[in-house]
């Protein structure tokens, strides 16, 4: 029997060509011409259509040939059975779609975390013995990369931190003065204002500033370094990456975070201020006495006292996830955001065991 | 275009590309006749590259028109853009594949956006265009991270034939490579052309696959082009083409060479 395949055979045309080459009834046991002469054009799609139906045929114990095949065609044709154009991959389940890969997938994900933090803790004892040999050998610190470092993370954040510590003064002013005048204690609203932003809000909404504004530019810039090979580069050139890249970035943030906190305590009284003035008709002199009564200078101390922490945390995380990148543009993303939520994570468990801390010490 | 007749599929007139106070191209003219392999050369920083992107429309240049397949780049609307470049394929020099997709995804990114098809036939002309551009069926899931340049490379390049383009436009596929490598890479162009009528404009570094596989050269000099075939080239006389095609790499490549 013969077959005469006809019209343009290409890719526009596969689809169409596909739904009625697997509609065809194939015959077994017989000897089948493939009759090329009414195809007018062919391209790789069509070709590989062609050579699937001949294999198909063959499979069935056919014996086929194709006959008046264009010059044309010819080699696009011998091209594709010599690279012996084969069946395509299939595609593998991915395995947490079944029950058992559910709990395998949970039990992976759980030994993943406890094996980051192992690793995590490893590089950050890494970093601190680097951080000691600079304390007996001072000269090596890059100055001036640690002061870039110090502009970029501390004095280029100021207008955003000083706005927002404003913004959460006023609402922490406001609300307070609220909720205190049902019983006629609005003033004690200075308290709560000196109190909350001092000791917690203002270091803490600084460092989760600074985490989403620093701590993902040292994992994005650190990991392109890692996709341009330029880490590979540092160590060839027996440069130390890590004293190179990570000490004056922790370095410059450890230094900067106290300042800014400090900063942003002082915005935030300054919007406290300003928001009992209007809503209490308390004057500034009057508000600057009320808070003396509330707070003690540690109340202030507290606070600024786990910015170095803080600011540890930060730029460990955020070096530590950029040198882990593999390869692709597709990591660089997947870590810098893997990086903020991990620092902004570990910031609130060591709020939490300052917290503690404190009280034990009873601070 | 009115000058364009059919033979010719891209016509460049009067380009200018400046950056800055810097002129790279000052008044390029060039056609590339149907289903011939258009070489181009020059010095590094000579805008080889350049005119490949401002060709295929990813630079807007100072001056000048681009036909390509007698649609006007520079003035082409978003519909007869997309049109075009459904008609041309671009191998860019690193491969250019998109890292979060694995090979086979990436081949089908050009066919799941302009032609509606079966996804198992997809994977099945995905899997034989790995098969063409000579890839380990294995390949087909990996991803780019994961190959080596070269493989990157033929990864990338059946990503440029995944509609059947008219037109290839090549940055540098033989850079990077194996000498082995490379030549295949030239016998597998050679062999697309003669099989797809393919024409094929390729910045190239590598003067074998200019003797191998060129019909025509253009080569940059001075912020201008001049085109030829490799006879003429050989017989110039500017200083930087005669050193380009005589120093002992241009003469080793030769195969006509005089012993």
């Amino acid at each position: 029997m013969t077959l005469r395949p006809a019209g343009d055979w290409l890719v526009a045309t596969a689809a169409e060509l596909d739904r009625r080459l697997r509609a065809l009834e194939l015959p077994s046991g017989r000897r089948v011409a493939v009759d090329l002469a009414a195809i007018e054009r062919l391209d790789t799609a069509g070709a590989w259509l062609l050579l699937r139906t001949e294999h198909a045929l063959e499979a069935r114990g056919n014996e086929v040939a194709l006959t008046n095949v264009r010059n044309s065609f010819a080699p696009l044709l011998a091209q594709l059975r010599a690279r012996g154009a084969g069946e395509p991959v299939p595609h593998p389940v991915p395995p947490h779609h079944t029950l058992l890969g559910f709990v395998a997938r949970i039990g992976e994900i759980t030994i993943n975390v406890l094996r980051r933090a192992y690793l995590m803790l490893g590089f950050g004892g890494l970093v601190s013995t680097k951080m000691a040999e600079l304390i007996l050998r001072p000269g090596r610190l890059r100055g001036i990369a640690t002061l870039v470092q110090m502009e970029r993370t501390g004095v280029d954040a100021m207008p955003i931190v000083g706005l927002l510590s404003f913004l959460i003064g006023v609402v922490v002013a406001y609300q307070g003065a609220d909720q205190l005048r049902r019983f006629g204690a609005e003033i004690y609203a200075v308290n709560l204002l000196g109190v909350s932003i001092l000791r917690e809000l203002g270091v803490l909404l600084t460092a989760i500033i600074i985490a989403g504004r620093s701590g993902s530019a040292f994992t994005a810039q650190i990991g392109t370094m890692q996709v341009n090979q330029e880490i590979d580069a540092l160590n060839t050139l027996g440069l130390d990456p890590v004293e190179v890249l990570v000490l004056p970035r922790v370095f410059g943030l450890v230094l900067t975070l106290p300042l800014l906190v400090f900063y942003a305590d002082a915005m935030g009284m300054l919007g406290g201020a300003l928001m009992t003035w209007a809503a209490l008709g308390v004057p500034i002199p009057a508000f600057l006495d009320q808070l003396r009564g509330a707070i003690t200078e540690w109340t202030l101390w507290v606070g600024i006292i786990k910015a170095p922490f803080f600011a540890a945390i930060i730029s460990m995380v955020g070096c530590y996830e950029g040198f882990n990148v593999t390869g692709s543009a597709e990591s660089v993303g997947r870590l810098t955001t893997q990086s903020v939520v991990e620092s902004i994570f570990l910031v609130i468990v060591a709020d939490a065991a300052f917290s503690i801390l404190f009280s034990v010490l009873k601070i | 275009m009115a000058a364009a007749d059919d033979d010719i599929v891209i016509s460049v007139r009067g380009l200018v590309n400046r950056f800055g106070e810097q002129t790279v191209h000052d008044g390029i003219d060039l056609d590339v006749r149907r289903g011939e392999v258009l070489g181009v050369v020059g010095g590094s920083g000579s805008g080889k590259s350049v005119l490949l992107r401002t060709i295929v429309g990813l630079r807007r240049p100072q001056a000048g028109s681009i036909g390509v397949l007698g649609c006007d780049v520079l003035g082409a609307s978003e519909a007869e853009a997309r049109a075009l470049e459904q008609r041309w394929g671009v191998l860019f020099q690193d491969g250019a594949l998109f890292s979060s997709l694995t090979v086979a995804q990436n081949i089908e990114v050009p066919l799941r956006e302009h032609i509606p098809m079966p996804e198992p036939l997809m994977d099945e002309i995905a899997a034989c265009k790995i098969a063409i551009v000579g890839l380990p069926e294995a390949a087909a899931d990996k991803f780019p991270s994961q190959l080596s340049g070269g493989m990157r490379k033929r990864a990338g390049l059946a990503r440029a034939l995944a509609l059947d383009p008219e037109i290839l436009f090549l940055d540098e596929p033989t850079a990077g490579l194996d000498p082995i490598a490379a030549a295949d890479f030239d016998q597998l162009i050679r062999d697309l052309k003669a099989s797809l009528d393919l024409t094929v404009f390729l910045v190239t570094h590598d003067l074998d696959t200019l003797f191998a596989i060129c019909d025509r050269v253009a080569v940059l000099v001075d912020q201008k082009i001049r085109i030829g075939t490799l006879a003429q080239h050989l017989a110039d006389n500017h200083p930087w083409i005669h050193a380009y095609f005589h120093g002992p790499r241009g003469r080793a490549a030769n195969p006509e060479r005089e012993h």
